[in-house]
Formats: structure tokens, C-alpha cells, sequence
């Protein structure tokens, strides 16, 4: 579906932001892109709509190169929820922000409105159609952002930073719904530094570091790495950590669940009983 | 239970540098009060963590501590609050900031100066500190929060964890006794993150300074607070140590983040198995259990 072929990319202030990453996302996938600050996950997800090109190698969505198509077309297919949602948000109300980008697709009024009505009642902002947005909480304004690029239903979403500034309710309900696109069949992904988050969606991560992709493979596997994660200025999560600690008693250290851990924990005490 | 909870911590009146009795906020044009009878003491020394969901109050009590409330926003506020001696109400904001520091999520907001230590410079300048003593200060909360090698730097060529660095050390400079910090570390790595809460970590133990923190994320926080307090709805929940909170039934109701070597806990109890006290971070909890492991082995 996306497919990133050796690419670079550096601004242009000469700094290089990409060096040679190459990355396969296929439909259905659920992808977190991890790093620390400045490793260049944002560089490379704004490549995935095509607004960055490379300055070389190729990106290729559906087939199609992006340096050939609009960012207009690619963004129906690919919808993209910025870091932050001031980038994103300008509408007086929050309804008109949700039917912005459904009217510049030209969908009928009919449509829109049932859309609108969808997406603002599935990420629960229906007290707050009539709202400016920029009267609403930091996590209220994402919401805002994911139900507007929700509502054109797009194959692939992209979120940059979407668990920042939410408490931990409405984290909760986040993963059981990208958990839920995802399981719809929806392409998704996950721009995070949120290692507790990630841990208890337990996507593919693909964990980057200076420009370059470091690792690639499913959660449990890249987080419980200390080595890897550590040089990506990311803490393994508190399980993987506890676990660390305990090898000496010959029990496993990549759990990163708090049931499996349990699970592990009572089968290590049963068995000896 | 609650109620129990709440007393259950031994508070010393004569320490408290932050005391509130029945505080209620209602924002001008608001229907509804944002805080709803907030009662509590804060010692001196103290590193706490206010958490809760968002919308909760976190933000408006911490408004109240520097005189924000009720000299710049408006609206109706009853009540006493008490910091650091002063009665809020009757004090400039002014006056205030000479004991209260607020360092503000998004460090972006907070800088503005071309170098660090124009910025760390700038909050001095406006109390009227003398010049020799400026250079002093600006030097020590340089190197307290370990930017004193950035300190020609350009505020905004900085990553996000330096800049939030120059934001704490900006706050430090003023001397405050107390630092009250809103969710500083949401833009930031875990690393970076863990870094910050170490130099906070350090100005509380070192130069004892009262820490307010508001902060979702528990599982990195926790380690150093020895002070839990919980919101919902404008009205303070839960009020005690780290353990006794995270481990309460209302705090998982109420949807706090409790920590994940917290949860393991309550999900081995729930299975019979019982650690010898409530772990709030991995090495307290890898400790407990190695203890559990083995005794049982042999």
C-alpha cells in the first residue's frame, strides 16, 4: 500500500532529516512509528500524502509515485492528523470544521451532513457542534482534527503525537478505537513517544533513531530491546522493566502486558507448590 | 474510604506552605464552579503529583496558587487560600511570583529572548534584582538544570527538552519556594522526559523546594513524588501517599493512570498473591517480587 524505497530527504536548511529509509506498509497494518525527538518520524509519515518529496529514492502509495500525484488526490486516500490541532483547525464551529474537507471533495450535502453527524458522535464532541474550537480543551481540539479527517473516511490515518494531552480515560477509549479501525480493516499509523500506549496496543513498531529506521518488528520484541530503545532515547515500559530485574529466577523479560506478566508470575509460584 | 484515605495522612499544619479551606472558582460567564470545595494542606518540601481527568480543576487550582485567579481572570471565588504565608486574595500577582514559579506545558509559550540566558535573565530584570546578583543567579539555575554550556544558544534552535529546561531554570532563577509545573514534559521523549523529572527531582531535594506537578503520566512521575493529590469534577478526590492513592478502588474509577507495577500488584492480589507493600515504579516492584519469588521457592 505505502511503500518507501531508500529514501533521503533533507530540508531546506541543509538539515538531513532522512537517510536511506526504507519501509513497507501494507493494507490492514497498524504501525508505530517511535524515535526520539527529532529522529525524523514526522519527516517520514509527511511523506506517506506526499507533503514531502524525497530528494531521492522513491515513495510509492497504491502503485502511484507521490512525486506524480496532488497532495489534494493523495489525501483522499490519506488522511492525516497533525501534532498539533491549531495546525489543522480554523472553522468558527466544530460542525463546519468536520464538513470542511468532505465540501472540498465535492461530496453532496446529504452526505456530508450524515458524515458530520458520524464522525462528531463517534469521538463524542456532540455537546460541542456549535463551539468555536479554539474554545475547547487541548484534548478536545485533537478530537476535533481526528473526527474532521475521519469523516472522509479515508484508507490509511495517520496520527502524529495523538496521546498528548489527553488524561488517561480518554487514551483508553483512543487505542479501543484505533484498535477498531484498525480491526475495520483501516491502515493505521501511530506517531508516538507514548511507550505505556504502544505497549498496550501492541502494534508493529518501527523504531527510528538519526534519520534511519533502527528496527522494525511487532511491540513486544522492539520494546523489551534496552539496548535498542535506550539509543532512541525511549524507556522500556514499566513490565519490560520489572521483568529485566527478575532473569535471575530464569522467568522470561520480554513480557511487556500486565496480565501475561501475572499469568508468568502465578505459573512460576503454582509450579513450585 | 476515601475519607479515610485523606486522613489517613498526618498533616502538619505548622509546615504547610499551601493551605486552602473551602475554595470555589466559578470562571466569569461560567455555569458551574470549576472548583468545587477544595480543601488542602501542602507542607513545606513536599513533591506533589495533581492528576485527574482533563477539565478536572488541575489547571484552575494551580492559577489560584500564583494569584492568577482571582487578579487576572475575574469571576467569583470563595474561600481562603494561603501560600507561603500570604493570603492570595490580598496580594499582587507580583508579590507572588516571588514565591510561586508556574512553568507552563508547551516551553514555546514560555521563551521569547534571542540567547538562555537573556530568557533566564528577563524574569530578574523585572523584579528589579540588582545587576552583579542577576549574573549570579542566572549562572546557578543555569547550572542547576544543567544548561549552562547552552547558555548563548538561541531559545528556539533548541530541542524540546533543553527548551523546557530553559523554562524551568527561567522559573528558578526568581528563587521560588515553591514550583508549580503543568504537565511539562507532554512534548517530549521519554528520555527527555525522565530528565526533566530528575532536575525537578533535584531542586526539591537539594534546595527543598515545594514541587507542584500536574502530570497524566504516572508511570514516569511517580518515582519522586511523595504526595498524591486526584481531581474530578472540580473537587479533590484523593489526597494522600503515592501508594495508598494509586492503590485506592476510586482512583482506577475515576480513571487516573495508575501505574502499571501498581496494576501488576492488584492483579497478583486479586489472584492470592500478595507482595509486601504496594510498588509505585519497576524497582520497587522488581524488589518486592524477587522477595515473593524466592522465599516461595524455598
Amino acid at each position: 500500500m505505502i511503500e518507501v524505497k531508500d529514501v533521503y530527504f533533507t530540508y531546506p536548511n541543509n538539515v538531513e532529516a532522512l537517510k536511506g529509509v526504507s519501509l513497507n506498509i501494507r493494507k490492514g497494518d497498524f504501525v508505530a512509528i517511535m524515535g526520539q525527538n527529532g529522529a525524523g518520524k514526522t519527516t517520514l509519515v509527511k511523506h506517506f500524502n506526499g507533503l514531502l518529496k524525497p530528494t531521492k529514492g522513491t515513495v510509492t502509495v497504491n502503485g502511484v509515485d507521490t512525486r506524480e500525484e496532488s497532495v489534494a488526490k493523495l489525501s483522499r486516500g490519506i488522511g492525516f492528523v497533525f501534532q498539533n490541532p491549531d495546525n489543522q483547525l480554523f472553522c468558527e464551529t466544530v460542525e463546519e470544521e468536520v464538513a470542511f474537507a468532505l465540501r472540498n471533495f465535492g461530496f453532496e450535502d446529504k452526505i456530508i451532513q450524515k458524515r458530520v453527524e458520524w464522525a462528531i458522535n463517534l469521538l463524542g464532541l456532540a455537546k460541542h457542534r456549535q463551539s468555536s474550537p479554539f474554545m475547547l480543551s487541548g484534548g478536545e481540539r485533537k478530537r476535533v482534527a481526528l473526527a474532521s479527517v475521519l469523516a472522509w473516511n479515508p484508507d490509511v490515518v495517520i496520527l502524529d503525537e495523538p496521546t498528548i494531552g489527553q488524561d488517561y480515560q480518554q487514551k483508553e477509549k483512543l487505542r479501543q478505537f484505533i484498535v477498531q479501525l484498525n480491526a475495520q480493516g483501516k491502515t493505521v499509523v501511530v506517531v508516538t513517544h507514548d511507550v505505556e500506549f504502544v505497549a498496550e496496543c501492541n502494534p508493529r513498531v518501527v523504531l527510528m533513531a538519526q534519520g534511519e529506521i533502527v528496527v522494525d518488528g511487532d511491540a513486544k520484541h522492539v520494546l523489551t530491546n534496552a539496548k535498542l530503545v535506550t539509543e532512541a532515547s525511549i524507556v522500556p515500559p514499566q513490565i519490560s522493566q520489572i521483568f529485566m530485574g527478575l532473569t535471575d529466577l530464569g522467568l522470561p523479560f520480554d513480557i511487556i502486558d500486565v496480565y501475561e506478566a501475572r499469568d508468568i508470575l502465578l505459573d512460576f509460584l503454582g509450579g513450585d507448590l | 474510604m476515601d475519607d479515610i484515605l485523606c486522613e489517613s495522612r498526618t498533616v502538619n499544619k505548622t509546615l504547610a506552605i499551601i493551605n486552602t479551606s473551602g475554595l470555589i472558582y466559578t470562571y466569569p460567564g461560567g455555569r458551574e464552579p470549576s472548583l468545587v470545595d477544595v480543601s488542602l494542606t501542602i507542607e513545606k518540601g513536599d513533591y506533589v503529583i495533581l492528576t485527574g481527568p482533563s477539565g478536572c480543576g488541575k489547571t484552575t487550582l494551580c492559577r489560584c496558587l500564583n494569584g492568577l485567579i482571582p487578579h487576572f481572570y475575574s469571576g467569583k471565588l470563595e474561600g481562603e487560600i494561603k501560600v507561603a504565608s500570604l493570603t492570595v486574595s490580598e496580594h499582587s500577582i507580583y508579590e507572588l511570583a516571588k514565591h510561586v514559579g508556574l512553568v507552563f506545558q508547551n516551553p514555546e509559550n514560555q521563551l521569547f529572548a534571542l540567547s538562555v540566558e537573556k530568557d533566564v535573565a528577563f524574569g530578574l530584570e523585572n523584579l528589579g534584582v540588582p545587576r552583579e546578583d542577576m549574573r549570579a543567579r542566572v549562572d546557578w539555575a543555569l547550572q542547576m538544570t544543567g544548561i549552562y554550556d547552552l547558555r548563548e544558544r538561541a531559545p528556539h534552535e533548541l530541542s524540546g527538552g533543553q527548551q523546557q529546561r530553559v523554562a524551568i531554570a527561567c522559573v528558578l532563577a526568581m528563587k521560588p519556594d515553591i514550583m508549580v509545573l503543568d504537565e511539562p514534559t507532554s512534548f517530549l521523549d521519554p528520555l527527555g522526559a525522565q530528565k526533566i523529572f530528575e532536575v525537578i527531582g533535584d531542586l526539591n531535594k537539594k534546595l527543598g523546594i515545594t514541587v507542584i506537578l500536574v502530570e497524566h503520566r504516572l508511570d514516569l512521575a511517580s518515582k519522586y513524588a511523595n504526595h498524591v493529590i486526584v481531581m474530578d469534577e472540580g473537587k479533590v478526590v484523593l489526597d494522600g501517599k503515592p501508594l495508598d492513592v494509586f492503590d485506592s478502588e476510586s482512583a482506577r474509577l475515576i480513571g487516573v493512570g495508575i501505574p502499571k507495577a501498581t496494576r501488576l500488584y492488584q492483579a497478583l492480589r486479586q489472584s492470592g498473591v500478595y507482595l509486601n507493600r504496594v510498588p509505585v515504579n519497576s524497582q520497587e516492584a522488581t524488589l518486592l517480587l524477587q522477595e515473593v519469588l524466592t522465599r516461595d521457592r524455598g
